[in-house]
């Protein structure tokens, strides 16, 4: 169990610190509760090229980089369809330079047409380098446009559309900062060689008088049930036939989410899992194969993707997934399966844990679904999934009617 | 009021005393030297078996990374599924890595699952079969695997400016086509397998929260094997470099590419090279972080690309300074010149002390963070041991960061930072 204490500033700002002697680096993580799928339809991407002008420069901190480089620290942030998180690390006797910064920005950010030019161009860049130059790299799109009809996961976190990124204004980024970047809209993870009343006294003093703002109420409608199997055919100049299939799977909180983590593990994870063992080495019919799912806090996609052996069939390939499928479907998995997944399990949990950084990014992730606290109790839920759960839930996630299918041909 | 605008007081990292957390050895009755850093909030192992089996001692291309990657795949008493399937019940994750000298498998696994693994391991060491169809499957895959890599500008051009570099026959320089492949035979694996895991020269690396009877069980597994101490191990198996003659080229692998893949680089000495600690700050200025001057003209000034670094090639017996980055197609050039005129701006001016500051106590503060853990401790100590140097090679390491001078950097610049003296590949 590690150590845990949380507090609320009186402008809503929720700040969870973790004590940490063992290491002389602290962690200030500020997760912002914006992600793609707060976006307008029409202007998507936009989450992902805010985090961009988050390191332009705020009011008073005009160089974002050079202080905290200075204090022998580092900084960096990630967004995701649901989230948005910037993290620093530094030699914990700097924790205050963090305090300082991050507090900067929340509190305004310097908006410049300079800054939103040059991002403008790096985001593209960063859109061209991971979808457009690279085979394959327009799966995406395509499949979650044909899972999605109604829910913004629809779209990927880069945007739907490079020139929805090259028409973003000074006047969207904006109106973006001063509905999302409130502290009621945040949490601020403190973790570390750091100590809880120093954290109280620096949340205070650097974060205690950004006004409050008005709380953002968030009224996504959830995705209606799919109700008939989804097919579509993509030809391009690529080497190898490759297979894609998703499946609508439960939301973070509710057990279906653990249950379908541990059929991914049973199905895809390592080289004794099932699709690997039978399909890659006895049947011969994949060159490599994989299921994962993506992670997400509303209803997610459980995934099964493959590149097929030159030669082989798509026919043949759907089948010999069916089969396997099938097969968990009718006979669920043995009680030495069972075990095997959760070991795995264990042993993830406390790989993930010994950095102090991943420790930060998982408390600010659990406080957004509710409560910090989550980050014991949540993964007791995995350690609950039976046999026969596993069972229901596999006849639950692969009904027929529940798959989106998408087969890509190779041209060449 | 709170004064925002004045930044809060800092102690700067040049000023810490950094100590690297110690690492235990012990000698095995057959001579190899097993190192462990214990330490760790979390009952994790990490166990790290290094041998002397990297491309650098193949005498036929695939057979030093196939040998490597095939070791799991089958022992006399199980198969590549029973092996599987025995460290994934523990939880555990045995990954292999073949690199230009070494060769290596590393476990994962909670503590207290590691003496129900190690007998696994060894066996991996002492009996593997190498089986066809194990090795005709591997084969199938990693040539489709291959090409699908070689439509992508990034992978294209990572092998291509090695082949410039060090030449095509080189360990470093050296690539595989899919043909390749299938020259591999399991015979070739069969006798790597012999001389270089068998009966090799291995050195072993632990780091996490130690068991108290792990060292009697790691002598008991593997201080009977027919191996050798690293120490006995001659490298010299002399390869030498050949670089190319065309010095700037151009492939096209997509005529319809959105952008570049743009590699420059020159080579480099290694680690025991005085130049070598001074041009890894010197790199820190130029490429080596978010802040450097790379980073700042061509992605945060003119948005020309996602990224730009450049970084010190990590092989043992010779280096390279290299600069990479995938920039838009059509201001690839535009790139390619700002790097030339960032070198010659390093040639011409003395690095400006607070810019120099800032290098230092950001690469103070990194190694201060790259410490924080035992497998990261580990890491350090492994990278030290490998390349022959000391604990004292660490810490003057870190006072020349601290001390260095602009001078000297500029001095190291017009040294090295010559346009002429650099490969530069385009890949679209």
């Amino acid at each position: 169990m590690i150590q845990l204490e949380k507090f609320t500033l009186p402008n809503g700002l929720r700040v969870v610190v973790n004590e940490d002697p063992s290491t002389p680096m602290a962690v200030v993580n500020v997760l912002y509760d914006v992600g793609s799928k707060d976006e307008n339809p029409e202007k998507t991407g936009f989450a992902h090229l805010f985090e961009h002008l988050m390191f332009g420069g705020s009011i008073n901190v005009p160089d974002f980089e050079t202080p905290l480089q200075m204090a022998g620290g580092e900084n960096n942030a990630y967004t995701s369809a649901d989230l948005t998180n910037y993290y620093i690390q530094l030699p914990s006797e700097n924790l205050e330079t963090a305090f300082w910064m991050e507090s900067d920005r929340m509190l305004s950010l310097d908006f410049n047409d300079k800054t939103l030019e040059v991002q403008r161009k790096v985001v593209s860049e960063e859109f061209k380098e991971h979808y457009l130059n690279k085979p394959y790299g327009d799966v995406w799109f395509k499949m979650r446009e044909m899972a999605y009809k109604e829910h913004p996961y629809r779209w990927l976190t880069i945007g739907k559309d490079l020139s929805h990124i090259e028409n973003a204004t000074l006047e969207d980024v904006k109106a973006f900062f001063f509905k999302h970047y409130t502290p009621s809209n945040a949490i601020l993870v403190v973790a570390g060689q750091v100590k809880l009343e120093e954290v109280k006294r620096l949340a205070e003093k650097w974060f205690g008088d950004i006004p409050a703002g008005e709380k953002y109420v968030r009224n996504i409608a959830p995705e209606p049930t799919q109700k008939e199997a989804r097919r579509m055919e993509v030809t391009a100049a690529v080497p190898l036939d490759a297979f894609y299939k998703c499946w609508h799977m439960e939301s973070r909180l509710e057990k279906g989410y653990f249950a379908a983590d541990l059929i991914t593990e049973v199905l895809g994870g390592g080289g004794s899992s099932r699709l690997y063992q039978t399909l890659v080495k006895e049947k011969k019919l994949f060159s490599g194969i994989e299921c994962y799912h993506m992670g997400t806090v509303d209803h997610g996609l459980l995934t099964i993707e493959g590149k097929l052996v030159k030669g082989v069939t798509m026919t043949e390939a759907e089948k010999a997934v069916d089969e396997i499928i099938e097969k968990l479907k009718q006979d669920g998995i043995s009680e030495k399966e069972l075990t095997k997944i959760k070991n795995k399990t264990e042993a993830a949990i406390a790989f993930e844990d010994m950095s102090v950084m991943a420790r930060a990014n998982s408390l600010a992730f659990y406080e957004l679904l509710g409560d910090a606290a989550l980050f014991h109790s949540d993964r007791e839920k995995y350690f609950a999934i039976t046999a026969e759960d596993i069972l229901q839930y596999s006849r639950k996630i692969f009904a027929v009617n529940n798959s989106n299918t998408l087969c890509y041909f190779s041209s060449l | 009021m709170l004064n925002r605008t004045i930044a809060p007081p800092i102690t700067e990292p040049v000023n810490f005393s950094i100590k690297v957390p110690p690492c235990e050895k012990m000698i095995l009755e057959n001579g190899v030297e097993v190192y462990m850093v214990n330490m760790g909030t979390e009952d994790t192992l990490q166990i790290n078996w290094v041998f002397f089996a990297g491309n650098w001692y193949e005498e036929k291309k695939t057979v030093a990374a196939s040998t490597n990657y095939l070791l799991k795949n089958g022992t006399t008493s199980r198969n590549a599924f029973e092996i599987n399937e025995h460290f994934e019940y523990y939880g555990a994750y045995l990954n292999r890595s073949c690199y230009t000298e070494t060769a290596e498998v590393t476990l994962h696994c909670l503590s207290k699952h590691v003496n129900n693994l190690l007998p696994a391991v060894a066996e991996l060491f002492t009996d593997a079969t190498f089986p066809q169809e194990e090795r005709d499957t591997y084969v199938q895959n990693s040539k489709q695997r291959l090409k699908v890599g070689l439509q992508k500008s990034d992978f294209v051009a990572g092998r291509l400016i090695d082949a410039r570099l060090f030449g095509e026959a080189h360990p470093y320089g050296k690539y595989n086509m899919p043909e390749d492949y299938d020259q591999l035979l399991c015979e070739d694996m069969r006798s790597f397998y012999d001389a270089h895991y068998k009966n090799g020269h291995c050195i072993v690396f632990i780091a996490g929260r130690i068991p108290d009877d792990l060292p009697a069980e790691i002598e008991k597994t593997f201080g009977q094997l027919p191996w050798q101490s690293h120490r006995l191990h001659s490298t010299e198996k002399s390869h030498i470099v050949t670089p190319s003659f065309e010095q700037k080229s151009l492939v096209t692998i997509d005529p319809n590419g959105v952008q570049a893949a743009i590699r420059i680089a020159r080579p480099f000495p290694n680690r025991h090279h005085p130049d070598f600690m001074k041009a890894m700050v010197l790199n820190n200025v130029f490429g080596g972080f978010f802040g450097s001057r790379l980073m700042a003209n061509i992605r945060e000034d003119k948005g020309y690309t996602y990224g730009i670094y450049s970084y010190l090639m990590n092989h043992i017996h010779e280096s390279g300074w290299m600069i990479s980055t995938e920039a838009g197609r059509d201001v690839s050039q535009a790139t390619i010149d700002e790097v030339y005129k960032e070198m010659e701006l390093l040639r011409e001016e003395p690095i400006d002390e607070e810019e120099l500051q800032i290098v230092r106590n950001y690469m103070i503060g990194t190694i201060l963070g790259d410490l924080d853990g035992p497998f990261q401790v580990i890491a350090r100590w492994r990278n030290l041991i490998l390349n022959k140097l000391d604990e004292d090679y660490f810490y003057r390491s870190l006072d020349v960061i601290k001390t260095v001078s602009a001078e000297e950097l500029q001095e190291l610049s017009r040294k090295y930072l010559k346009p002429e003296e650099f490969y530069e590949l385009v890949v679209i």
